[in-house]
């Protein structure tokens, strides 16, 4: 908590340093215009995928007890994301048109998963991990808006987010972007064949997988070049495992070891080549990828096999 | 002989309960694990890799259920921590749906015991089990800790 209080007072005399005036340029929210988007016919059953892969429910449906009892259709939102900064409270996105999205244009839509700024032109938290759906392509994104356009609008608006200064200023999330925020729609890699790349595409887009199996700094960036090395779970209780070779491979002490096809039916059924179901926040992700065509799991799992392999942070000692 | 056998039997159940005494999270994960090297073999079976034989099922199943039954008494206040558990600390503030969750993996357990004849009605038990008993209960009370 020191160490934190110390970094803090260090980034807020970098900031007076730079200058509020220059902070405040730099930090300005981007948006997407609608006269950037061409016409375009949605495919619904694309919007689905983009849903299924992208997690979508897995956040804003309204919460359940039971989670197998959740509603994935009815988009009130109110889960309570814990993390160092405080808690998240996931906002409504049905298209209710009070309460949720449901007077959002489409261009409004693609500025919140590609810039991460609301309608209002105020940043966006990134517990929303628009640093992936950043990733996405438009036409996936105007598919999935579509989508989410068919499903029930429910009402009721969700209580606000409780963190601590100085993480609640969403000015200073335009920082975070400065930072964390970089590239834009996903770029094919041609030496790659077509499977690889729609797996690399759901992973780092719409899948959003490093978004929990990397370890992260201060600021609650992703550290790059521990890509998909695991790290501890936002609330601490936790450990995200290394997906990268050198983490799958630890398995091998075990006489076990992952192939693409295991990992492809992992993210199917949850089971491990252990024998072992899978447990903690994976068990949503596995919610989200069953329903995934089975080509797809195979590309997923055909890009996590080629990551380069990466140590991670060290998990706590053993107790 | 018979005797000597006798005496073996008696020392290797008081051992065995001796351990789960001294160390309820070595004997809860190895009751686990059992659960786990069972349930691969079931998964061979419901994938094709390995013929259907209705008695390595039967004993998948009785092996659960076994699990089932023993694993309740293995989580004293005491055993929070320790020995790499992944146990989550959530397990203590809910025992009474925690327990309630090995009541009902160790019915269905028994139910499929008797009522898989099958490579079908295999797949619908194993399935059903995975998920709801086995995935149910770690995706709420099971974080990994390395
Ligand atoms: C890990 C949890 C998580 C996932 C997964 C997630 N969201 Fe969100 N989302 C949030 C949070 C938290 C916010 C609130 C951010 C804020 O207040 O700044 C949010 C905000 C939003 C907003 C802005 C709402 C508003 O009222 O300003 C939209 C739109 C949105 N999400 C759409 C999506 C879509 C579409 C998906 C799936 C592709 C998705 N989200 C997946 C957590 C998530
Ligand atoms: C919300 C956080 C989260 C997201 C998003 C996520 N994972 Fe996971 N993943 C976990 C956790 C936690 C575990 C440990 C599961 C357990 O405790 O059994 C895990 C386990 C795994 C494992 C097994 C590794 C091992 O050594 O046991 C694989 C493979 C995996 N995830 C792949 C993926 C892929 C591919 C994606 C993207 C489609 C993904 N994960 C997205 C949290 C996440
Ligand atoms: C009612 C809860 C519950 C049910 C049902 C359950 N488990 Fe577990 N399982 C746990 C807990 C809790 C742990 C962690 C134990 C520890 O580390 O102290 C665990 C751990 C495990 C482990 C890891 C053991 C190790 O090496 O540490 C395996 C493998 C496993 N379970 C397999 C299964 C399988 C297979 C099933 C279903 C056939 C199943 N479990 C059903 C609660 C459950």
């Amino acid at each position: 908590m020191r160490k934190w209080l110390g970094r803090l007072a260090v980034i807020a005399a970098g900031a007076a340093i730079v200058g509020l005036a220059g902070f405040w340029f730099v930090t300005l929210p981007a948006v997407v215009t609608s006269s950037a988007l061409p016409p375009h016919t949605p495919n619904l059953a694309n919007g689905q995928t983009m849903f299924n892969i992208g997690g979508c429910a897995s956040c804003h449906a309204a919460p359940n007890s039971d989670p197998d009892k959740v509603d994935r259709t009815r988009l009130g939102g109110g889960l309570a994301l814990r993390s160092p900064f405080g808690i998240f409270y996931v906002p409504n996105i049905s298209p209710d048109p009070k309460d949720g999205i449901g007077k959002w244009s489409e261009a409004n839509f693609v500025t919140a998963l590609w810039k991460g700024t609301s309608p209002r032109g105020n940043h966006l938290f990134p517990a929303f991990p628009y640093g992936s759906y950043q990733h996405m392509e438009l036409d996936d994104l105007r598919d999935l808006f579509a989508y989410i356009k068919t499903l029930p609008p429910v009402e009721g608006r969700v209580r606000r987010h409780d963190l601590s200064f100085p993480f609640n200023l969403r000015r200073l999330v335009g920082g975070w972007k400065l930072l964390f925020l970089h590239g834009g729609p996903f770029a094919e890699n041609p030496s790659k064949s077509p499977q690889w790349n729609r797996g690399a595409y759901l992973v780092n887009g719409p899948g959003h997988c490093a978004e929990c199996h990397s370890p992260r700094n201060v600021l609650g960036g992703i550290i790059e070049s521990e890509r998909f090395a695991g790290g501890p779970t936002p609330d601490g209780e936790g450990w995200v495992p290394n997906i990268t070779p050198a983490g799958l491979q630890h398995w091998s002490k075990e006489d076990i070891a992952w192939s693409e096809k295991e990992i492809a039916s992992f993210l199917e059924d949850g089971i491990n080549p252990a024998g072992d179901f899978a447990g903690g926040a994976m068990v949503e992700v596995i919610r989200n990828t069953s329903s995934l065509s089975a080509a797809d799991r195979a590309a997923i799992a055909a890009y996590i096999v080629t990551l380069p392999p990466r140590q991670g942070p060290k998990p706590p000692p053993k107790k | 002989m018979i005797r000597t056998m006798f005496t073996i039997a008696a020392i290797a159940l008081g051992a065995s309960i001796a351990v789960a005494d001294q160390d309820p999270v070595a004997a809860r994960r190895a009751l686990m694990k059992a659960n786990g090297d069972e349930a691969k073999i079931g998964v061979a079976m419901m994938k094709g890799e390995t013929p259907f034989d209705l008695a390595k099922a039967q004993k998948m199943f009785a092996t659960f259920e076994d699990a089932a039954q023993k694993m309740p008494a293995l989580f004293p206040e005491t055993s929070k921590t320790g020995g790499d558990t992944a146990a989550r600390l959530e397990i203590w503030q809910n025992m009474d749906d925690f327990r309630a969750r090995f009541d009902k993996f160790a019915v269905d357990a028994e139910a499929a015991k008797v009522s898989v004849k099958d490579l079908d009605s295999f797949k619908a038990a194993f399935n059903a089990i995975g998920k709801n008993d086995c995935g149910g209960c770690h995706e709420k009370y099971r974080v990994k800790k390395s």
